[in-house]
C-alpha cells in the first residue's frame, strides 16, 4: 500500500455547542451557538427572539398611556429610565411642557433607576465570574430602592409612573428624607462592594483585557452608554443632548481607557457615585409646585376636583377612555438609559393610537456585537462578555 | 443645513417633524447618500443608531425603511428614509455601517423587506419556522397560530388560533 500525501492531513472538524437558552449565566433567554477550537471561541451567533412578545405591535393597538406599561416591561431592570423616554417623546408629539417639579421627580427616579440597573449589572456579572457576595450585598440595597419605587407607585418593578405630561401622583410625605439617608449610607456599601471586587485578584484576571473594544469599532458597532464610554468616548445623552434639568446639575461622565470589561465595570461604579450626587443636587432644588401639566386633554384631573366640577369629569373620562391625542407628525427621542441609548420612534397619525412605535434598545445593538467582542477568547470569556454587555432579554427581543 | 444637503445629495424631498431632519431618497441613491453622509467632513454621521420599518398599508409606496445617522462630532442627528412598493427591494447597507446587520435581519423578519447583498438575511425574533410578517399592519394582532405542548404525543403541536373572544377594536361612530 502506498501512502498518499493527502493522508498525512488530519481535517480537524471544530467543535460547536449549544450555550443556553436555559444557562444561568445566559442573562436570560439567549441561545449562543458557539464554534469552538478547543476552548477558543471561533463564531459566535447568538439566536435571540425567545422572549418575543410582539410590543411594538401590541402598542400599535393600544392608546398611548395604555402603551405606557409595556415600556415597565422591556427591560425589566432599569423600568423607569423607559418610561421617561416613551413619555418626553410623547410629549415632544403632543407639545407638552412639563412643570418644572415633575421634572425634577422625574430626574430622581431616573438616577434611582441607574443605581438599580447598575447594581443588577455589577452584581450578577461578579456572580457570573464567581464571587457570589456582592451580588447578595446589591440586591439588597436593590430591595431599599424598589421600596422608593413602592412608595411612589405602589409597585416596586412595573411601575408606570412617569407618564406624558408629568408623573402619575405627588411624592408622598417622608420620601424624600429616606432617600436622602439612603444616599448618605449607599456609598459606603459602594465602598464594600468594590473593597471586594476592584483590586481582587480573580476579578482582575478575569476582567482586564477580555473583550476590548477600540473607540473605531465601538462607533462602528453603534454602541451606546457603558459600552461607548468604556472605549474612551465622552457620549452621554445627559450631557450632550440635556432633557429634563440635567444642564443645571453639576455631575462629570466617567470614561475608560482600555476598552475592556475591567473599565466597563469601574465605570458602572463612578457612574452609580455620580448619580447619588445629581440625586442630592435634586433634593436641594426640589420645590412645592404641580406635578404634571394642568391641561386636562393632556393628562387627568385631580379627584379632587373631579368631586366638584362636571368639566373634570368629563375631562377624566375622555382621558381613560380615549386618551391624548398628538399631532401629526413622528420623532425619535432618545435618553441615556442605564444600558445605553434607549429610543424611541414614534410615528403619529393624529389618532388616539401611535400608528408605529419603534423601540430602539441599546441590548440589541450591543449583543450583535458578541461575535466581534468573543472571537478568539476563551469560552468562560464569553460569560464575562455578556455580562459586560448588561444584556436584558426584555429589551433585546422586545 | 438644507442648502448643503441639496448640493451634496441626491435628495428627492427634505422633511421636519418637531425639528428634527428628514432626508428621502430613492432606494437607488441609498447607497451613495449613506456613503456620503458618513465620510462627508461636513455630516460625519459615523454612527447608525437603529433602522425601523414602516409599514404604510393602503399606499403605493406601502413601506418605508427609516435610517437614523449620528454624528458624534456635530452632535447631530438626521434620518433617511427610502419608499418602497409592496415588491420592492432596497440594498443592504452592510457595507457601510457593519451594526446594520441585526436591524436589516429585524426589518426583514417583521415586515418582510428584502435587502439584497445581505451576508446573512435569516429571521431573528419570530420563532423557528415562523411563517408571516408580523408588523405588516394585515397581519392580524393574535396571528394564525398557537402552540401547546400535547401530552399524548410528547411534543409541541402549532395549531390554527381559536379564541374564545375576538380582538375588540372600540372604535364606535359616536352617536352624537
Amino acid at each position: 500500500m502506498i501512502l498518499k500525501k493527502k493522508d498525512f492531513i488530519r481535517t480537524l472538524k471544530n467543535f460547536t455547542i449549544n450555550f443556553g437558552p436555559q444557562h444561568p449565566a445566559a442573562h436570560g433567554v439567549l441561545r449562543l451557538i458557539l464554534e469552538l477550537d478547543g476552548e477558543v471561541v471561533l463564531k459566535a451567533d447568538p439566536h435571540i427572539g425567545l422572549l418575543h412578545r410582539g410590543t411594538e405591535k401590541l402598542i400599535e393597538y393600544k392608546t398611548y398611556l395604555q402603551a405606557l406599561p409595556y415600556f415597565d416591561r422591556l427591560d425589566y431592570v432599569s423600568m423607569m429610565a423607559q418610561e421617561h423616554t416613551y413619555s418626553l417623546a410623547v410629549e415632544k408629539l403632543a407639545n407638552v411642557k412639563v412643570p418644572r417639579r415633575a421634572k425634577i421627580i422625574r430626574v430622581v427616579f431616573c438616577e434611582i433607576t441607574r443605581i438599580l440597573n447598575h447594581l443588577l449589572a455589577v452584581g450578577c456579572h461578579a456572580m457570573d465570574v464567581g464571587a457570589m457576595t456582592p451580588f447578595l450585598w446589591a440586591f439588597e440595597e436593590r430591595e431599599k430602592l424598589m421600596e422608593f419605587y413602592e412608595r411612589v407607585s405602589g409597585a416596586r418593578m412595573h411601575a408606570a409612573y412617569i407618564r406624558p405630561g408629568g408623573v402619575s401622583a405627588d411624592i408622598p410625605l417622608g420620601l424624600l428624607d429616606d432617600i436622602y439617608l439612603f444616599i448618605s449610607q449607599f456609598s459606603i456599601r459602594l465602598d464594600e462592594m468594590e473593597e471586594m471586587l476592584t483590586s481582587n485578584r480573580i476579578w482582575k484576571e478575569r476582567l482586564v483585557d477580555i473583550g476590548v473594544v477600540t473607540s473605531n469599532d465601538s462607533i462602528a458597532w453603534g454602541f451606546s452608554g457603558v459600552m461607548l464610554r468604556g472605549s474612551g468616548l465622552p457620549w452621554d445623552l445627559r450631557k450632550n443632548v440635556p432633557y429634563e434639568i440635567y444642564n443645571e446639575l453639576n455631575f462629570s461622565v466617567p470614561v475608560g481607557i482600555n476598552g475592556d470589561c475591567f473599565d466597563r465595570y469601574l465605570i458602572r461604579i463612578e457612574e452609580m457615585r455620580q448619580s447619588l450626587n445629581i440625586i442630592e443636587s435634586c433634593l436641594n432644588l426640589i420645590k412645592q409646585g404641580p406635578i404634571k401639566t394642568l391641561n386636562y386633554k393632556l393628562t387627568a384631573p385631580s379627584r379632587n376636583e373631579i368631586k366638584n366640577s362636571m368639566e373634570a369629569v368629563i375631562h377624566h373620562f375622555k382621558y381613560y377612555t380615549e386618551g391624548l391625542i398628538p399631532f401629526f407628525g413622528e420623532t425619535y427621542t432618545a435618553t441615556e438609559a442605564p444600558k445605553g441609548e434607549f429610543g424611541v420612534y414614534l410615528v403619529s397619525n393624529n389618532t388616539e393610537k401611535p400608528y408605529r412605535c419603534k423601540i430602539k434598545a441599546p441590548g440589541f445593538g450591543h449583543l450583535q456585537a458578541l461575535n466581534f467582542m468573543s472571537r478568539g477568547h476563551m469560552i468562560a470569556d464569553v460569560v464575562t462578555i455578556i455580562g459586560t454587555q448588561d444584556i436584558v432579554f426584555g429589551e433585546v427581543d422586545r | 443645513m438644507i442648502t448643503l444637503f441639496k448640493k451634496t445629495l441626491p435628495i428627492i424631498l427634505f422633511q421636519n417633524s418637531v425639528e428634527e431632519n428628514i432626508l428621502v431618497v430613492s432606494s437607488n441613491n441609498l447607497q451613495f447618500s449613506l456613503t456620503c453622509l458618513k465620510k462627508h467632513i461636513g455630516y460625519n454621521y459615523k454612527m447608525l443608531t437603529y433602522i425601523a420599518g414602516l409599514d404604510l398599508y393602503g399606499l403605493l409606496y406601502r413601506f418605508c425603511v427609516v435610517y437614523d445617522l449620528l454624528s458624534l462630532t456635530y452632535n447631530t442627528r438626521i434620518r433617511i428614509k427610502v419608499y418602497l412598493t409592496e415588491t420592492g427591494s432596497v440594498d443592504s447597507i452592510t457595507n457601510i455601517y457593519l451594526n446594520s446587520n441585526w436591524w436589516e435581519r429585524e426589518i426583514w423578519d417583521l415586515f418582510g423587506i428584502y435587502f439584497e447583498n445581505h451576508p446573512d438575511l435569516r429571521r431573528i425574533l419570530t420563532d423557528y419556522g415562523f411563517e408571516g410578517f408580523p408588523l405588516r399592519k394585515d397581519f392580524p394582532l393574535y396571528g394564525y397560530v398557537e402552540l401547546r405542548y400535547d401530552e399524548t404525543k410528547k411534543n409541541i403541536v402549532v395549531e390554527p388560533i381559536e379564541l374564545s373572544q375576538n380582538f375588540r377594536f372600540f372604535e364606535f361612530e359616536t352617536p352624537w
